[in-house]
């Protein structure tokens, strides 16, 4: 036991492949750590091997996530998610015309699409809301999109709440990526209302679409004034979480920088451009230059994709289940428990501290339930009795053997 | 009418001019007469009165009207930029006297504020209608009146309208294509692509054949330089067909090269503004005020104000003929329609006047009613007063008689007494004393008037001597 302060090595050839993965770099750093010290231990363990395993059955089980991008039409919605990906998600789109936008005509749409990096498959969901603010009247038009963000929760609360949990689709939307007008001052009421609505129901990260039409003072004065209506409204966005106090400092400075960006002022482009002696980058070419979408000077988009898909979308994930779902699953409760009664839980503002303060209803005990209750007590109490039982039988041997041995 | 001038030589002039329905002889003239200064005249005329010229810019917060204003007219006209939270769509307008070389130009910028910002927009058009209307309304007041001063009246009509179009690069929003329906047959609609440095040249080819095309088949009617003139025709064709402009606006100026220019200044390159190659701003500029800002004027004063005029007129009951064809005179219609008007006025005095005196009626009948209730409450109130007085004064009396008659009593005691001590001894006294007291209250209680009976006393007296 004294030993296990000494970090014990991992077999050689495990590492190297681990250690290719970008998004298993803190992990891969450590094991490495591992390798440095030296030959391996007499008295190794093993259970550092558990990230080995845990890694290797989430490539087996391969990884889903859903992505909702919402926003007025024209903001770059298309291009952005095109370029995110890398792929053409949005080849056969029509765009209606003016008139036929005259009424509303909210669709909420739903594409699938299976990527695969080194080795890692990713089932990717995209929804889509065509349609949104594009009409003379917009009242009310995020119903349909709140509507079908809940319907999401309730499917995955009955599928939990079933007796066959082994396959549960989790349909639910991790992400929502909210498209503000680079061409206003700000937030529209539209859009304050569309956030109010869904904010504590999906992860919201707030992007200024179609940066290349500002100069950076201009970026960065829309940036300030997006982020007081924000806490002037009281809208909860996404909160990256705080970087862990041993990680290193490029990692830390690269994501204060990225805190700072918030909202991101992307620009995405479908076209490679072969500028004269440099090499074929993405970007937009006008006649007085060309922006590049992956130059941390022209937009932030390595920022976004950073942050979408290199390092949170995980913690999306998790705030999506341990967080939202479950305030959605207690107002659902309580609200079923006791009927008429004021939820206290969807008043409370949901942060990640306060998770854990959420009060769970006492469910009405179906007598299944309690019968189950009774018989674990029974089993207890028995298995406490036996233990009871064997500490005797082992006291009278040892007095036993004690009054042979005299 | 036609007009042909044929240009040569003063001997050879001929001024060739038909009017309809009359035959008119060409004479030719000897020598220079001087009436080809007849323009110049004209010109000088115009010149020393002044011109007056009103844009109105519709778009949304944000896009770049005041800024784009600003760089057209080069220099900087205040005003505060708008936030997005205005509950409806108002319009600011500013007056500016301008100067260039021995031109004045009054210049009024009329703008939208809070246009395309609430959640919902069916209203939106209504004010800017309802705006140019009113000029219009007041010109032909002013046209209308007797003694009327038209040559010094301050042309408030909207001369020119700028529509403001958001780079999507897809195609006109639903809210324009209202608005501008609403506003093709009021003003002179030039539509324009606001911020046109985010969409790329491909893009902006593709979206101005998108706008284009909706605009046609929507039958939206949008202005049209003039092809009609020699000198002009030429570039007013091909400017039609770079409908709508692709703007940008900036103040700001930087160095480029060795000249200051006005530009917008990115990490990817610098946009200058008037750089045919970067935007269509110089043509804006050109066709707006260098070429056809007169003829923006002529417009809107021969085609959309006097179709509001005709309706205006139309409405108020005016016909060009009446029913036997023959033509109305507008002083007849004047007349008759003023004494329709006073008639009705006097109708309404009348209908005023009785209702009033109904209603007066009315009031006093009900205040009648009130008095006689309060009155009626004061009787009652009086009898109820009455009537207590008297039963207290009766309960009075009742006590009054008990007091005299318990003082009776005493009094008879008191004397029985003093008789009895001197008849009896002290020893009965007491006794006595407290007898008679016993009997007094129980006959006071009673409520009834025994005299003090003998006989209980004198027994007790006897006995007590016997003893």
């Amino acid at each position: 036991m004294g030993k296990a302060s000494q970090l014990p090595t991992l077999p050689a050839p495990l590492f190297a492949t681990l250690n290719f993965l970008p998004h298993q770099r803190k992990w891969g750093e450590t094991a490495g750590a591992a390798t440095a010290i030296g030959a391996m231990d007499k008295e190794y363990v093993g259970f550092a091997a558990l990230p080995n395993q845990l890694h290797r059955k989430s490539v087996k089980k391969g990884f889903d996530f859903t992505l909702m991008v919402a926003g007025e039409s024209g903001l770059g919605k298309s291009t952005l998610i095109n370029s995110l990906f890398l792929t053409n998600l949005y080849e056969d789109r029509q765009v209606p015309e003016a008139r036929a936008r005259l009424t509303q005509t909210l669709t909420i749409e739903r594409r699938g699409v299976e990527i695969e990096e080194g080795g890692i498959k990713v089932k990717l969901t995209l929804v889509d809301t065509p349609g949104f603010g594009d009409s003379v009247d917009c009242s009310d038009c995020w119903l349909p999109v709140v509507r079908f963000i809940e319907e999401q929760f309730e499917q995955y609360l009955q599928d939990e709440s079933g007796l066959n949990r082994k396959n549960i689709q989790d349909s639910r939307v991790h992400c929502c990526l909210y498209f503000i007008s680079p061409f206003g001052r700000g937030l529209r009421p539209l859009d304050v209302a569309f956030l109010r609505a869904v904010h504590e129901k999906v992860n919201i990260i707030p992007v200024i679409g179609k940066a290349d039409a500002l100069m950076p003072k201009e970026t960065q004065a829309l940036k300030q004034k997006i982020r007081e209506q924000l806490q002037e409204e009281e809208i909860n966005i996404y909160q990256f979480p705080d970087c862990d106090s041993d990680e290193d400092e490029v990692f830390k400075r690269q994501d204060a920088e990225m805190k700072e960006s918030i909202p991101f002022a992307v620009v995405g482009s479908c076209e490679v451009v072969r500028d004269g002696g440099t090499r074929p980058v993405r970007g937009r070419r006008y006649s007085w230059g060309t922006v590049e979408v992956e130059n941390p000077h022209h937009c932030d988009f390595l920022n976004l994709r950073r942050m979408l898909v290199q390092t949170h979308l995980q913690d999306l994930k998790e705030v999506t289940h341990d967080l939202l779902y479950e305030g959605y699953r207690a107002r659902c409760l309580q609200s079923l428990a006791r009927p008429g009664a004021r939820d206290r839980a969807s008043r409370s503002k949901l942060s990640r501290q306060s998770a854990t303060e959420i009060p769970l209803p006492m469910l009405p005990l179906a007598d299944t339930e309690k019968l189950i209750r009774e018989k674990d007590e029974e089993l207890r109490r028995m298995q406490e009795m036996l233990e009871k039982m064997q500490a005797q039988m082992r006291q009278s041997q040892a007095q036993g053997e004690q009054s042979d041995a005299l | 009418m036609e007009a042909e001038a044929n240009s040569g030589s003063p001997e050879d002039s001929w001024a060739f001019i038909q009017k309809p329905g009359e035959g008119c002889r060409t004479v030719p003239l000897a020598g220079h007469v001087g009436f080809d200064s007849l323009p110049d005249q004209l010109v000088n005329k115009s010149v020393s009165q002044g011109f007056c010229f009103n844009i109105l810019c519709v778009g949304e917060t944000g896009l770049g009207k005041s800024t784009l204003m600003d760089t057209l007219f080069n220099t900087k006209f205040e005003g505060e930029p708008a936030t997005h939270t205005q509950p409806g769509v108002q319009l600011r307008s500013n007056t500016y006297d301008l100067q260039e070389g021995n031109v004045g130009l009054k210049l009024t910028i009329v703008s939208t504020v809070g246009f395309g910002d609430q959640i919902n927009k069916e209203d939106s058009y209504k004010p800017i209608v309802e705006f140019i209307d009113a000029q219009f309304e007041a010109y032909l007041q002013e046209e209308l009146k007797i003694l009327r001063v038209l040559h010094n009246y301050h042309d408030s009509r909207i001369h020119a309208c700028l529509y403001f179009i958001a780079p999507t690069g897809h195609s006109l929003k639903s809210l324009d294509l209202v608005t501008m329906k609403k506003l093709d047959s009021k003003v002179n609609i030039i539509p324009i692509i606001a911020k046109s440095d985010a969409i790329s040249k491909s893009e902006l080819t593709k979206f101005k054949i998108k706008i284009t095309s909706e605009l046609v088949s929507n039958g939206v009617q949008i202005y049209q330089f003039p092809t009609d003139d020699e000198s002009v025709a030429e570039i007013n064709g091909t400017m039609n067909a770079h409908l709508p402009f692709a703007v940008i606006g900036s103040t700001e100026e930087l160095k480029i090269g060795n000249k200051m220019m006005k530009a917008r200044q990115y990490p990817w390159g610098t946009v200058q503004v008037e750089n045919e190659a970067h935007c269509d701003f110089v043509k804006l500029r050109e066709m707006l005020i260098r070429i056809n800002m007169e003829d923006l004027r002529e417009q809107t004063h021969s085609r959309h104000y006097e179709l509001y005029r005709r309706c205006k007129l139309e409405e108020m009951g005016f016909k060009d003929t009446d029913p036997d064809s023959k033509p109305f005179s507008l002083q007849e219609t004047y007349e008759a329609k003023r004494n329709e008007f006073l008639g009705e006025l006097q109708k309404k005095e009348e209908e005023m006047r009785q209702m009033f005196v109904q209603r007066v009626k009315e009031k006093e009948a009900e205040l009648k009613e009130a008095e006689k209730e309060l009155h009626e409450k004061f009787d009652r109130l009086k009898k109820l007063h009455q009537d207590e007085k008297k039963k207290l004064e009766d309960k009075k009396k009742l006590l009054d008689d008990e007091v005299n008659a318990f003082k009776q009593r005493k009094t008879a005691a008191e004397l029985l007494q003093s008789q009895g001590s001197q008849a009896g001894g002290a020893q009965t006294l007491k006794r006595d004393k407290e007898k008679k007291k016993t009997r007094e209250e129980k006959s006071v209680s009673d409520g009834t008037c025994t005299t003090p009976g003998k006989h209980p006393v004198v027994p007790c007296a006897l006995v007590v001597c016997a003893v």
